[in-house]
């Protein structure tokens, strides 16, 4: 299972025969009908007129016009760029005729939007076919699960996360009839520009360019945010040559090309740059509203703010996304046959509140045959009596109580009413049938595991822990509307045994008790263990106050570790419950017990077959206490305080199966990481989570999903298990075909997530998606998400090394990379000289990303990197959000010597290169896992005076973790794009301060992700021109 | 010359030594034809005020082919507290004197109020040890809980699953009392102050009593939820193993005293007794004949081995068992029984039985010293034609074989040692021997033979001590003294001798053979010293030295330590438990209880155990050892209920109504364990505890037939002693018999 996204694939050796095949196709007979195709109506227009069809019929139907309903109609035209969601105003609702649904209208406010929405957003790209051994993935995030909802122009996580309506966005706009053809006839203009080559002249400023290209779709008057169209446009335009802001895409149709093969004098600004990409989709797309309503349009990119409406009502029969998926082409499937990568990826973000549906004691209404839950891909028919699923096409019984009329449209009367008629995401109240043993659930518990062992006691941080802790659990997350958390917390501290604690409120003081018998663990107490924090806080802080004290003698060195897991399983297991362990452990575990480890960090095996074996972890107890772990909805959250190694990628195996994270402080010293791990402790303990979770991904017929990466269990083949699923995690599910998809249909997706909140209800999520699917592969390209599919990549890549020898896995990836590009070329673009590297349009970041992939640490064979870091990394991948893989492979590298300290716009960043640096500089570098300030040489003594209040950079002592607060414009600037970060990551980052030329310069420079590999790998320049010559040899 | 009686009381008084025989037969095969063995009651710690205590235990060279004993002339190192032995040359610890040590186990699944009730018990306890005695507590539920005593600060206990059974060696080592660093000095084991350094579970009660005090009131019932249907999870068989690992661990050989507390019976892990399941009853009689009892002989032998354990180290392991259903003191007994330790059997923590029992077993004697003695070795030595068969009592075999052990057992045999761990002064063991002179070698006129009980204990003090006990008795030729030999029986001590062989018999054997094989030895007896002509009853005559006999026999059958009928398992136990270890009158009255009258006839005047001396106008007071029951007559009964000793006209009929109740307090205050007090009347349904104890003499089948309208008619089918009585004589004088 785990290497099918990778290594099932037919090796590349086999390629070569395809390739012969392709050769024979390639010319300009194939890519003609693409373009031919491209220049009438494209494939993601023809959802908005059959939806305009049916809305326009609906007033007429039941309902008088009402300024609600005449909102309406034009938003079915606009189709989704009027972000109007769910909730209609209660003018609307009255005509009806129909009482106000309470759920839905608690949620709204009159006449407003509201603030939340119910957002599903998926991008996918998707590339040739062969037939049945289509792949795809689709990379799924709950998110948000119950955060409270940011204020509405706030940037939460940017991109993607960050679904909200902007305000400004909600007066409903009259869109010109016009506007269909506008881009139509905008992507006829582009296409005229094919061909010019790639170093054209710089690309002039976003906005300059864009406002031309408006008016020359016959909108002069038309308004700025109009022109920026929300959903409408932004499928066409990402993928329509003229909506690229770079001048040479512009000019070269829906890619980049570059003439010639890459000479050693090229511009680096030339080639394809991800600031630029970002910052455009910022500028076009940023602080818009992306409605969910349309099958193909593509999102804009993750790290773009916007706002996303769930506006799956407005067209019941077309699907909330759409992304494009190719049926087979008879032409396509000879000449792509080689060509494996398949792949969707795509991207839930869900902000709370979703609506909950309750369907009463028998449970939420499903399909018998497939038992795809109630969606709007349910086909109502005979006058409301049955129903047909949109996923197996069983013919189902409508249950006595949920029946209801049809209108004349085949629709049913409750369509607004309902969520799960109406919307791509909801929640179902789960019933007992899916509870565990038919109880309902306890609420969640937080057990906090701390090692006392001499290393923690001797570095003060079980008394840092034990004093954040009083202040922490008072923010526990709560179920919304609820006055205090109901989450339970437990207390254990260990070395070679593990002491529980009594912290029943009705006691004076706690009670310890020891368990010594590691070998076969058990919770000694269970009340009195697990408690509400509010009610024995005395309790609790008497023993936070005692814990350092009473170990502050402690000579012990030996800990264990598997034991604590297992005594937390036993413990939730006991109080029937699932929660979190929140473990702070020192040292590998090496005294006697069950799971104890010795050191095999072998630097020999580094560049050998045998350096998977590095990245394994060891079996057995380790395994077995995951099933259990997963089983009994125990996440585990390990935060580990080595000195030296300590095997993580065993010590991770647990919490990497759970959905728990790991975080590392190695050397760990209070003054300088104090803060830095509070921070991750914090947001760890406060992030929004779910407990026991399963997960099941239904298809419409033609496609399966076959494969799942991250924090998951899996027991079978299709039951995604979960042990908790918190905001930071994604779940990247990859697709395969099995027969052939209809156009006409799309692909449909359900996802069901069954968990249990903190409040300890059970639920079930849904979410709807639909894909478009499409014969022809340029579609394919263009609506790529770069993003996503990189976010796989990595997670694919990452897993085949626990199997394959790293060079097999890097040269995977420079020939995937190589065998996309090349497709592209072949199938979709114009035909241009062999010697011209031309790239999609949406894909052009994607060598850079793809190439720093390869320099991430887990990759690389350098004995230099600790093999605890490359396991740490690996597996900490193996769970990110698109979001997180993006910035991870990418850094932001943000100059601030020339910031403007009065501007409220986010300094921009510049590109991942040393070229970029300046002696007279100051840059602040973060991937999200790490940031450093860099100041240059000869920055000037100003800014430093500024930020530092010292008189020169000579004076810098090392070891800062934190800029002093001073009282000037520029510090206060800089403080505040620090702490905004630190806000916005899911993980904290410790700030390192480096100087030019200093010895720890070299971490930073590690990051620089455009130049040549500290420990291996290529710049970006040279691996382009290698993957040129590749595209070039499989062209041949 | 004093009588027999006098003799016999003048021997006990001294020596507390009872023979069943006075004198000895002088050979082999006249003994056995005696039927009642050569055998004592021998009660090593009998008090006597005027005994001389030697100051300390003669110190013995710890070489076992030296066993020298510590002498002026040897070399001692004070500071290091070593003396060498100057015939072996051997280095020898000096023993210090041993504290007291006492482990409370305690079930925290109990009810509220008798959780209560048994916390503050036990928290008085506190102010009844000896200051210097170390104390620990184990409390136990689903899970098994160490306390640790010495912490300040948080209350730390190390705590076990109650369903893994563990090595001694890993219970240690979960308790963290094996410092590698500490042991293993040429294997030296550690000495005692050592480990009492090193051990946070056993401080002097003088540290900790306030710590202890606080634990004990915060102490909680099992926290753990029982489901509805089910009985609680109690780990008793853990909690007693690691009690008995933890003392092993640090204090073997000293003496120490395990008190466990149940309120139920252990449920889950080893030595569980029955399940959780409350629809399955725990085992009964019926179920034991039926072999229906799955966990009755695992857990036996679970209890066992453990009391084995512990009877090596010099440990005793009380049971305290408060529970209105069984608590599984039949599987368990052994602990006490093995281990010299008491078990008490009530309702529940909170009454007065349990309270005052739980506290005399601390009470002083009159030197303030605790009445009560540990790691107790009894050796028996015997003059050659003498040989020691057996002894029955709560000892355990030392397996010492000496040349004046016999090759018949009887009871525990085939040693001349016995470990005795926990004694007190009424510990009363009976002791078996055997006439091994031959018929041939008669024993010269005026010989004697002569007994040796060597006793060696600690002391409540901490001492050391030794008390050596000879007595002789004169031969007799059987054949030329044959009355000699008959007069000198002490028809009672061969009552309770008798009676004890039947009990230990009665432990592994059914019920029915060992009421034959009493009956057979009975009949023998008669036809032994019966004067009578063959196969006529009615010349039978049994000389005054045996008249009792047949009648101790007849209650002896009764008895609830022969039948089982109308008593559960857990009960027949605790009766067994006692009564081989009371000394002679406690025994006696266990065999044929005592009942005294009160009327206004006359003063209080004891009656015969009878259903004719239940009168209307008669107060009862019947002591059967285990119970004291107050029966006010019909008329007396309606009289109290009528109110009259409330008039002052009637006083003396208050009086009367009151002396009973002041015998009965005597009685109350002094014995051990406390007895189940009664009061009820004629037609009261706790009248049954006196009904079941008298001679049916009247029952309804016979009472038109006797036409009195004195008495009661008790409802039963049992023989009477009249009846009993006939059987026997005909049975005596058959011929074929």
């Amino acid at each position: 299972m785990s290497q099918q996204g990778y290594v099932a694939a037919p090796p590349y050796s086999q390629a070569q025969p395809g390739m012969g095949a392709y050769q024979g196709g390639f010319g300009s007979g194939p890519t003609q009908p693409l373009y031919g195709h491209y220049g009438g109506p494209p494939q993601a227009f023809s959802a908005p007129p059959a939806g305009m069809m049916k809305s326009s019929v609906a007033p007429a139907a039941s309902m008088p016009l009402s300024p609600g309903s005449s909102q309406y109609n034009p938003n079915v035209q606009q189709n989704g760029s009027h972000p109007q969601s769910y909730p209609a105003p209660p003018a609307v609702s009255a005509p009806y005729g129909q009482p106000p649904h309470s759920l839905y209208n608690s949620m709204a406010s009159p006449g407003q939007p509201p603030t939340q929405q119910l957002t599903n957003q998926m991008s996918s790209m998707n590339l040739g076919s062969h037939g049945k051994f289509s792949m795809c993935s689709f990379y799924f995030l709950v998110q948000g699960l119950q955060s409270p909802p940011p204020p509405a122009s706030s940037v939460m996580p940017p991109g993607l996360q960050s679904p909200h309506m902007s305000p400004l966005m909600s007066p409903p706009q009259s869109p010109p009839a016009s506007m269909p053809m506008a881009s139509q006839s905008m992507a006829g203009t582009s296409m005229a520009g094919i061909g010019r080559p790639f170093p054209g002249p710089p690309p002039p400023g976003p906005g300059g360019f864009q406002q031309p290209g408006l008016g020359s779709a016959g909108q002069p008057g038309y308004p700025q945010q109009a022109g920026q169209f929300g959903g409408y446009m932004a499928g066409p335009q990402q993928n329509m040559p003229g909506a690229f802001p770079g001048a040479q895409s512009a000019m070269a149709g829906p890619q980049s090309a570059m003439a010639g093969p890459p000479q050693k004098k090229l511009d680096p600004d030339s080639i394809p740059s991800i600031t630029h990409v970002i910052e455009d989709d910022q500028v076009k797309q940023g602080g818009q509203v992306f409605t969910t309503n349309i099958r193909g349009q593509v999102p804009p990119l993750v790290t773009t703010d916007f706002t996303v409406t769930d506006q799956g009502k407005k067209c019941i029969s077309k699907l909330f996304f759409m992304l494009c998926q190719r049926v087979l082409n008879k032409q396509c499937e000879d000449t792509l046959s080689s060509v494996r990568e398949l792949i969707y990826l795509s991207l839930f973000s869900v902000q709370t509140p979703l609506y909950v549906v309750n369907h009463g004691d028998t449970g939420p209404v499903r399909c018998n045959r497939c038992k795809a839950y109630m969606c709007p891909y349910m086909q109502f028919i005979d006058g409301g009596r049955r129903y047909q699923c949109g996923f197996c096409n069983c013919v189902n019984e409508v249950p006595v109580f949920y029946f209801q009329h049809l209108d004349h449209m085949g629709r049913r009367v409750d369509f607004y009413e309902r969520p799960e008629l109406s919307l791509g995401s909801y929640e179902f109240v789960a019933t007992l049938d899916y509870c565990k043993n038919n109880k309902p659930p306890n609420p969640p518990a937080y057990i906090f595991m701390i090692d006392v062992s001499y290393n923690n006691i001797k570095s003060g941080l079980v008394k840092l822990i034990c004093d954040e802790l009083k202040t922490l659990l008072e923010k526990l997350p709560r179920e919304e509307g609820m006055e205090t958390s109901a989450i339970k917390v437990g207390f254990v501290t260990y070395n070679k045994v593990l002491h529980f604690y009594n912290v029943k409120s009705a006691l004076a003081q706690p009670q310890m008790m020891v368990v010594s018998d590691t070998a076969e663990m058990f919770v000694p107490l269970l009340d009195g263990f697990l408690v509400n924090y509010q009610d024995s806080r005395a309790v609790i802080y008497n023993l936070l106050d005692q814990i350092p004290d009473m170990f502050a003698d402690t000579a012990e060195s030996e800990t264990v570790f598997a034991p604590v897991i297992q005594a937390g399983v036993e413990a939730f297991k006991a109080a029937e419950c699932s929660g979190k362990l929140f473990i702070f452990q020192s040292s590998m575990p090496t005294a006697e017990a069950p799971g104890k480890l010795k050191n095999r960090d072998d630097k020999k095996l580094v560049n050998t077959d045998k350096e998977k074996t590095l990245f394994q972890p060891q079996k057995g107890v380790y395994e077995q206490l995951s099933k259990d772990c997963v089983a009994s909805g125990c996440c585990v959250d390990l935060f580990l305080f080595p000195s030296q190694y300590t095997d993580i990628a065993t010590m991770a195996d647990v919490p990497s199966h759970t959905g728990g994270s790991v975080y590392k402080y190695s050397n760990f010293q209070i003054e300088t990481d104090g803060e830095h791990f509070l921070r991750d402790l914090r947001k760890d303990v406060q992030k929004s989570i779910g407990f026991d979770a399963i997960m099941r991904v239904r298809t419409s017929t033609g496609f399966r999903a076959t494969d799942f990466f991250g924090g998951i269990y899996m027991n079978n083949t299709t039951d995604v298990e979960m042990a908790a699923v918190d905001c930071d995690n994604g779940v990247t599910v990859e697709f395969k075909h099995d027969d052939t998809l209809s156009e006409e249909t799309g692909a449909l997706m359900q996802c069901a997530l069954l968990y249990t909140t903190i409040g300890g209800q059970r639920r079930l999520r849904i979410h709807n998606l639909s894909l478009n699917c499409s014969s022809q592969l340029s579609e394919l390209y263009k609506s790529c998400e770069t993003d996503s599919l990189i976010n796989f990549f990595a997670k694919s890549a990452y897993r085949a090394i626990l199997n394959q020898p790293l060079k097999n896995v890097r040269e995977i990836l420079v020939n995937q990379t190589a065998h996309m590009l090349a497709c592209y070329r072949k199938n979709c673009a114009s035909p241009s000289a062999a010697s011209q590297l031309i790239l999609p349009d949406a894909m052009k970041v994607f060598p850079v990303y793809m190439n720093s992939l390869m320099k991430t640490a887990p990759l690389v064979g350098s004995t230099e990197l600790s093999t605890d870091d490359r396991a740490h990394q690996r597996l900490s991948v193996m769970a990110m959000g698109v979001e997180d893989t993006q910035l991870l492979l990418y850094p932001r590298l943000i100059p601030l010597h020339n910031i403007d300290v009065n501007s409220e716009k986010p300094a921009t960043p510049v590109r991942c290169s040393e070229e970029r640096l300046t002696d007279s500089g100051i840059f602040l570098l973060e991937n999200g896992q790490s940031m450093f300030l860099w100041l240059g040489q000869a920055s000037s003594p100003d800014l430093i005076q500024s930020l530092f209040n010292l008189p020169s950079l000579a004076h810098l002592q090392g070891h800062m973790c934190a800029l002093p607060e001073l009282d000037n414009p520029l510090s206060r600037k800089v403080r505040s794009i620090i702490s905004g970060l630190l806000e916005k990551r899911s993980n904290s980052m410790k700030l390192q301060i480096v100087r030019q030329k200093d010895k720890p310069e070299m971490l930073f420079r590690q990051f620089l992700v455009e130049d040549k590999g500290l420990h291996g790998g290529a710049s970006y320049m040279d691996f382009l021109c290698y993957v040129h010559r590749e595209i070039r040899q499989l062209l041949t | 010359m004093t009588t027999y009686q006098e003799f016999i009381q003048q021997n006990e008084d001294r020596d507390g030594v009872r023979f069943s025989w006075n004198l000895w037969p002088s050979s082999r095969l006249e003994a056995t034809r005696l039927v009642v063995p050569v055998s004592c009651l021998f009660t090593p710690l009998k008090e006597r005020p005027n005994l001389p205590p030697v100051q300390y235990e003669p110190v013995l060279c710890s070489r076992a082919n030296c066993k020298a004993v510590l002498n002026p002339l040897c070399q001692v190192d004070f500071r290091a507290k070593i003396w060498a032995c100057n015939f072996c040359f051997q280095r020898n610890p000096r023993g210090p004197a041993a504290p007291l040590i006492f482990l409370y186990v305690v079930d925290t699944c109990l009810e509220e109020e008798d959780l209560q009730a048994l916390k503050e018990s036990l928290q008085m306890s506190l102010s009844l040890l000896p200051p210097n005695a170390l104390v620990g507590l184990i409390t136990f539920g689903r899970m098994v809980q160490v306390h640790e005593l010495s912490c300040e600060g948080i209350a730390k206990s190390y705590v076990f699953r109650g369903t893994k059974d563990l090595t001694a060696k890993q219970i240690q080592e979960m308790l963290g009392l094996t410092k590698p660093a500490v042991t293993g000095q040429q294997g030296r084991p550690l000495a005692p102050q050592d480990a009492a350094a090193t051990c946070k579970f056993l401080q002097p009660v003088h540290r900790v009593d306030m710590n202890l005090t606080d634990l004990l009131g915060e102490l909680q019932r099992d926290p753990w939820p029982v489901p509805q249907g089910k009985r609680p999870l109690r780990s008793t068989g853990v909690a007693l193993s690691v009690a008995v690992g933890l003392l092993e661990g640090t204090f073997p050989n000293t003496g120490a005293r395990v008190m466990l507390f149940i309120g139920g019976p252990p449920t889950q892990g080893p030595g569980m007794v029955v399940g959780d399941e409350l629809k399955t009853p725990i085992r009964s009689w019926h179920d034991i004949q039926k072999d229906n009892a799955r966990h009755l002989k695992k857990a036996t032998k679970y209890y066992e081995a453990l009391a084995n354990r512990s009877a090596t180290n010099g440990h005793s392991i009380d049971i305290y068992a408060c529970a209105l259903d069984q608590t599984g003191l039949l599987e368990m007994k052994c602990l006490s029984n093995l281990t010299g330790g008491h078990i008490v059997m009530g309702d529940s923590f909170n009454t007065s039985l349990f309270k005052q029992t739980f506290q005399r077993v601390f009470s002083k004697d009159y030197n303030g010293d605790f009445r009560m003695a540990f790691g107790g070795v009894l050796e028996v030595k015997t003059s050659r034609e003498l040989k020691v068969s057996g002894a029955i009592g709560p000892c355990v075999s030392l397996n010492s074989k000496s040349p004046c052990v016999s090759e018949n057992e009887l009871g525990i045999g085939g040693t001349s040692q016995w470990k005795v761990c926990g004694l007190n002064p009424s510990t009363t063991l009976g002791i078996y021997f055997e006439v091994v002179n031959q018929h041939n070698a008669p024993v010269p006129q005026g010989g004697r033979g002569a007994v040796q009980f060597v006793t060696q204990y600690q002391h409540s003090n901490t001492q050391r001590r030794i008390r050596v006990t000879t007595i002789a008795r004169n031969w007799a030729d059987a054949q030329s003294q044959i009355q000699h030999i008959e007069s000198s029986f002490d028809q009672e001590a061969a009552a309770v001798l008798m009676a004890r062989l039947g009990v230990f018999r009665a432990e592994s054997e059914e019920g029915p053979d060992v009421l034959r094989w009493l009956d057979r030895q009975l009949i023998r007896l008669c036809q032994k010293f019966g004067q009578f002509n063959k196969d006529d009853p009615t010349s039978f005559r049994l000389s005054e030295s045996l008249s009792l006999y047949p009648q101790f026999m007849f209650h002896l059958r009764r008895s609830p330590f022969l039948q089982v009928f109308n008593n559960s398992p857990d009960e027949s136990s605790y009766y067994r438990h006692h009564f081989v270890r009371q000394d002679l009158t406690q025994s006696l009255i266990m065999i044929q209880p005592i009942l005294y009258s009160y009327s206004f006839h006359g003063p209080p005047e004891p009656v015969l155990l009878d259903s004719s001396s239940i009168l209307p106008d008669r107060i009862l007071l019947m002591d059967t050892f285990f119970q004291l029951v107050i029966y006010h007559g019909e008329t007396i009964a309606q009289w109290r209920k009528a109110g009259y000793q409330e008039m002052a006209e009637y006083e003396n009929f208050k009086q009367l109504l009151q002396a009973p109740l002041d015998d009965a307090q005597e009685i109350l205050q002094t014995r051990f364990p406390m007895p189940r007090y009664i009061d009820t009347e004629h037609g009261g349904s706790q009248a049954r505890f006196l009904l079941s104890k008298v001679n049916p003499s009247q029952t309804h089948n016979n009472l038109y037939a006797w036409g009195q309208e004195t008495g009661a008619p008790i409802l039963t089918d049992d023989v009477s002693l009249q009846v009993f009585m006939d059987h026997l004589k005909k049975l005596a004088v058959s011929s074929s018999a």
